[in-house]
């Protein structure tokens, strides 16, 4: 195990050297956040009742706040390219010599790539967050609060395995990069990243709970507003805890298979 | 006699096999030649061509499924109707295509081209450094894209009854492409400063990321963020101004010519700082 404390260590100090990268992308990115903010406040201030598509205004601040939250937290950046890109070149050929494995290697770096990130962007960040306090609501109890934080572990874990596996397709084809972007605009919308996803049609809703997308960031940011309650939330973290080992299984077999047709170019 | 890509001094300046024209024609020949080479580059990986369509078409679609989700619960956002919305996304689409058709890939390759020494190469040759470095790659797959906004403009247009006289047509026209002068000016500027860090990329697709803002009615803003995103990265203005031209939405006369003043201001601007920057290029690894 302490190996893998190394590679954490080795990761901090080598994603450190991105620091004024990471604080210019979070400070970029507040700018279409705050953007979608005051769009929704026209909304609201147009709009006939205190509620649009079952939710006050704050509730959707809140809902925008902390998918951006969730998103620093959790969200795999450069990690995919990463892979890919040590698949084509031939660089995970040391690894398959090394007792270490790699998908755990890269996990460790994955942690720190996102320690480093939210460090760089919680000066931004808070700031920003401290001038919507008036509409950031706190989470509705210490019960949903920690329901939350092993949401967010599972989310990450999620997001990680799924980024994984969709960097191996590298063993089978030389440029990865459009199938990752297609799936993350699949992930863009259905996961909640645009709008709360609860505003669609419901039968709509109940085909996107099928698929694996809500749970890399709809549910987390709805236990955070208290949204969940109950046996629900259990099943819900219950039906996340099976995507996250469905996914790592998944993981793993097209590992093997991409191994097995791993031709070792340049390494 | 085989010729370098581009002879130099003496000889008429050649490309491939073609004797080439002076003054303007030769920069048009030029850029005829940039035309065929990206062309043949994206012809050798047709199937990734097929799918960077594919994707850019999702992002598009998301978009207006944006619009449609809050659209189905509001009628209005400030004054804008669904319809409205749409054509102004769809505006904003067309605009984003051309600017990756034309430029994006120039911009993001420039911080590249510093880091990498490249661009002692570009600064040697006999033409403008800074038109070899803002036109030498075509992206073909972004005026597929570029197409499909003009059609949903279309269509939205359709469904609000617009029926604009020629001379709107042509404002519009005019002013979105003043308004892609604005986003190639401003994103000229911000690669430029790969000059001092080397890693302005990050920059670069930062700008991307206010490429959204331009999608969205700027009567939806007010305050300091209105006037930041109107007045100095006037993003605010690129796709508004000619959308409400043609829904005749337009409060006074005087936004077109912001739209225009800013163009002509935020290009000089870029020239400026491009050619100071240029100054402060001590070359790499050569």
């Amino acid at each position: 195990m302490s190996k893998y404390w190394h590679v954490i260590n080795i990761g901090i100090q080598s994603t450190l050297v991105y620091r004024v990268n990471f604080l210019v992308r979070a400070l970029f990115g507040l700018v279409p956040l705050f953007a979608l903010i005051l769009l929704w406040r026209a909304i609201y201030e147009g709009a006939k009742g205190p509620d649009v598509g079952g939710y006050q205004l704050s509730e959707v601040i809140t809902y925008y706040l902390m998918v951006n939250v969730v998103v620093a937290l959790t969200a795999v950046t450069e990690d995919d390219w990463q892979i890919a890109a040590d698949i084509r070149d031939g660089r995970i050929s040391q690894f398959l010599l090394k007792p270490i494995d790699y998908l755990k290697y890269r996990l460790c770096l994955f942690a720190a790539g996102r320690m480093v990130y939210t460090a760089a962007a919680l000066v931004p960040m808070g700031v920003f967050l401290w001038f919507q306090r008036d509409h950031l609501q706190a989470p509705a109890s210490a019960g949903h609060f920690a329901a939350f934080g092993l949401a967010l572990a599972l989310t990450a874990l999620l997001q990680f395995f799924i980024s994984f596996t969709m960097a191996l397709l590298a063993f089978w084809v030389l440029e990865v990069a459009t199938f990752i972007f297609i799936l993350f605009a699949f992930e863009y919308v259905a996961g909640g990243h645009l709008f709360p996803l609860d505003m669609l049609p419901p039968t709509l809703l109940k085909v996107l709970h099928l698929t694996p997308f809500p749970y890399m960031l709809y549910f987390p940011v709805r236990v955070y507003l208290g949204r969940v309650e109950g046996a629900e939330l259990w099943q819900g973290l219950g039906i996340q805890a099976f995507w996250v080992l469905a996914t790592l299984g998944l993981a793993r077999w097209v590992w093997s298979r991409g191994l097995r047709h791993y031709s070792a170019v340049g390494g | 006699m085989p010729t370098p890509d581009v002879n130099v001094l003496d000889d008429p300046p050649q490309i491939g096999s073609r004797a080439v024209p002076p003054g303007l024609g030769r920069y048009l020949a030029i850029y005829a030649a940039f035309w065929r080479n990206s062309l043949v580059r994206e012809m050798g990986f047709k199937i990734n061509f097929i799918l960077w369509i594919v994707v850019e078409m999702l992002w598009f679609g998301l978009q207006l499924t944006f619009m449609a989700v809050i659209y189905s619960h509001t009628d209005r956002i400030a004054s804008w109707t669904k319809w409205q919305v749409v054509l102004l996304v769809g505006a904003n689409h067309f605009v984003q295509q051309l600017f990756t058709a034309l430029f994006m890939n120039n911009c993001v390759k420039l911080s590249e081209n510093v880091r990498s020494g490249g661009l002692d190469f570009m600064l040697l040759m006999p033409v403008n450094a800074r038109f070899l470095i803002s036109l030498r790659h075509v992206d073909f797959g972004a005026f597929v894209n570029a197409a499909s906004a003009v059609a949903v403009m279309v269509y939205a247009g359709v469904q609000l009854g617009l029926q604009p006289s020629v001379v709107q047509l042509v404002g519009a026209a005019v002013l979105l492409l003043l308004g892609l002068s604005i986003h190639y000016s401003v994103m000229y500027i911000l690669a430029c400063i790969s000059f001092w860090t080397v890693r302005a990329q990050g920059i670069v697709w930062g700008y991307y990321n206010l490429f959204q803002l331009a999608r969205l009615p700027d009567e939806a803003f007010r305050g300091m963020f209105r006037m930041i995103f109107t007045f100095v990265v006037p993003v605010l203005l690129v796709t508004n101004v000619p959308v409400k031209v043609l829904l005749e939405k337009l409060s006074s006369w005087s936004e077109m010519a912001w739209l225009g003043g800013m163009s002509v201001a935020i290009f000089w601007l870029s020239e400026a700082f491009w050619r100071w920057s240029v100054r402060h290029y001590g070359s790499a690894s050569s």
